[in-house]
């Protein structure tokens, strides 16, 4: 005999059970965005909260304080300076090296080298950055002492990767047909780099430095072993050490001392609202720009 | 200005400085190249270079024996490695399921016009500056997780292994839940690339066949970016692997064998932060850059061989297409 046909009701039951499980694993995966986005949300709103007490002029014009004395706690003057140097030094290293390298590999390197020189891109991008920390202060820090240079060599390490990856992808995005024309008019491959390529991807390249340059600013580790001590005075000689923005929050953060971590939730608000405005006008501007170079082709 | 003079009629010199214009843009950048390769194996050969004396003192045996101790000079560093096993597993363990249902929430079923905040919201949490983590997840996270949490958790699932103890406001708990929170970002925008990208006649095909769109997403999209995602987790464990800022500052920095997930203990990234500028003897420098090695070791094999699973896949859905 033929098997007999399922019941109805029992096929039924099986959608139903179906349906509802499907109902629950959705409700799952929508609960796992909002974790996340609440986690962001309370993240910032408790460093907000946190931070806002001790942001006011003194946190600006004071240089930071290790007295301990209630009252004395200072301010981030130095470590804001700091900090900015340091990134200028390491932007001033990754942008050009970045910019030079995406251009070499997408217009004149053979496929196996560009794929090479993406292979290492991506490893070093995932080199702990406490390995780039030690591997700076064999470099630069012994024989020479603490300076601001080796931060910013350590950190031009950690940003290398992040400009010539999303730069090289911009110059990919130019249209193959702007780069015929370029030729197509006599000019030579470099003319037409510079004069047509370059000003194309040019968005594209800035948005990779305002990103890179977030990264820097917020990045701890490559600075504990390249200008772990600082002096509590504005610093501009970039031989010596400098303070920074995120080694005033770590030493904030292990302090017991709740003066230190008031000035340390101070820090931590200023830094997570420049590296946030940072990452979003980033985002905003790439969006846009790859938008541009598209409508191009 | 745009009346460039013709080829042929341009002069020789002219024809000669284009070609020099070629040959120096190509050497400068050629040069840009060569200054990568140089930095690798610089990186390499420095680390290695300062963890030698190390690395001839104690060999292999340096990755079994517990001792640390800068006293006797004796250092090996098992406590770490488990301290760096258990949070990074531990903090995969929560992220991996999560990062996959955020990428399944944004490929599939998000509505359109949110979609793409919530995926610059979720990336933005990848943007926040490990050591801010960190201050938060000591001074907000710890204590209130030491409270409520973990008590629930010893007092309901206190006979697993692992499991039982003593709350505390710092230790391995603390370092997985702030490791995941780093992680998840990086996966779950891996993984909603992957999702994308899976063509829609699979998917169409898949809910013609009557499939719910849950069953759609278990055994047609997973099944087809499965590599993709091992490839994903890959690069989120090379990043909790490597995360010494933030765990240093939640994980206690005990010098002890953990007995379970609550208590502190160490990871070898946050040991290095923690010691490294410090040492007591060049032996302690030695073995810390030997914990550097190690972790270089890891990064490295991680990284690669993420990559050439990804490539692969590549490859495949180019086949497909």
């Amino acid at each position: 005999m033929s098997a007999a046909p399922t019941p109805l009701s029992a096929v039924n039951r099986r959608t139903v059970r179906r349906r509802a499980w499907g109902r629950v694993m959705e409700g799952l995966a929508t609960l796992a965005a909002l974790v996340a986005v609440g986690v962001l949300a309370i993240v910032i709103i408790s460093v907000t909260k946190k931070g806002l007490p001790a942001l006011n002029a003194d946190l600006f014009t004071k240089v930071t304080s290790t007295t301990g004395i209630p009252g004395e706690s200072g301010g981030i003057k130095n470590a804001i300076i700091g900090t900015v140097i340091m990134t200028l030094i390491a932007t001033a290293i990754a942008l050009p090296l970045g910019v030079l390298l995406a251009i070499f590999s997408s217009e004149f390197a053979p496929p196996r080298v560009a794929l090479v020189i993406r292979i290492t891109l991506n490893v070093l991008a995932g080199v702990p950055t406490i390995v780039i920390g030690v591997f700076v202060f064999g470099l630069l820090v012994v024989g020479n002492g603490y300076s601001a240079y080796a931060a910013g060599v350590a950190l031009s390490i950690v940003q290398l990767p992040v400009v010539a990856r999303s730069t090289e992808e911009v110059l990919l995005l130019v249209p193959g047909s702007l780069r015929e024309a370029g030729m197509a008019l006599g000019a030579s491959r470099a003319r037409t780099v510079v004069t047509v390529i370059l000003p194309t991807a040019v968005g594209g390249i800035v948005t990779a430095t305002i990103v890179a340059v977030a990264r820097a600013a917020g990045e701890t580790a490559p600075l504990l072993f390249t200008t772990g001590i600082f002096a509590n005075a504005v610093v501009t000689d970039p031989t010596k050490p400098m303070a920074s923005i995120p080694l005033v929050i770590f030493q904030g953060s292990e302090s017991p001392s709740p003066q230190d971590q008031q000035v340390a939730w101070a820090a931590a608000l200023v830094l997570l609202a420049g590296v946030l405005i940072g990452s979003s006008v980033g985002r905003l501007l790439s969006l846009r720009s790859r938008r541009r170079i598209e409508q191009t082709r | 200005m745009a009346t460039e003079t013709p080829i042929h009629t341009m002069p020789l010199a002219g024809r000669r400085r284009r070609r020099w214009g070629d040959l120096a843009l190509r050497g400068i950048t050629g040069l840009a190249a060569v200054v990568l390769a140089a930095l690798m194996v610089m990186l390499v050969y420095e680390v290695a270079h300062q963890a030698w004396p190390s690395i001839q003192e104690f060999g292999l045996g340096f990755l079994t024996s517990t001792e640390w101790n800068a006293v006797t000079d004796q250092f090996g560093a098992r406590d770490l490695i488990w301290g760096t096993l258990i949070t990074s597993l531990g903090a995969l363990l929560i992220a991996v399921p999560m990062s996959i249902a955020i990428g399944v929430f944004l490929s599939e079923l998000a509505p359109r016009s949110i979609r793409a905040p919530v995926t610059t919201l979720v990336e933005l949490l990848a943007a926040i500056p490990s050591v801010v983590l960190g201050l938060w997840g000591i001074l907000v996270m710890g204590p209130f997780v030491a409270e409520h949490i973990e008590p629930f958790i010893i007092d309901h699932f206190g006979w697993i292994p692992f499991l039982d103890g003593y709350p505390s406001n710092q230790g391995l708990f603390m370092a997985i839940l702030v490791l995941t929170i780093m992680v998840v970002p990086i996966v779950a925008s891996l993984s909603r690339e992957l999702f994308t990208n899976v063509p829609s006649d699979m998917k169409q095909g898949s809910l013609a066949l009557g499939a719910t769109r849950w069953e759609m997403v278990r055994s047609v999209m997973i099944p087809q970016v499965g590599g993709g995602l091992v490839a994903a987790v890959m690069l989120g464990f090379g990043r909790a692997v490597g995360e010494a800022i933030a765990v240093t500052q939640v994980i206690g920095g005990a010098n002890v064998r953990p007995h379970n997930i609550w208590g502190p203990a160490d990871t070898m990234a946050s040991r290095i932060a923690a010691q490294y500028a410090g040492t007591a003897t060049s032996l302690q420098r030695a073995s810390l850059a030997y914990l550097a090695v190690v972790l270089l070791v890891i990064s490295l094999l991680t990284n690669l061989a993420a990559q050439l699973i990804a490539a692969r896949i590549q490859r495949k859905m180019r086949g497909h297409a």
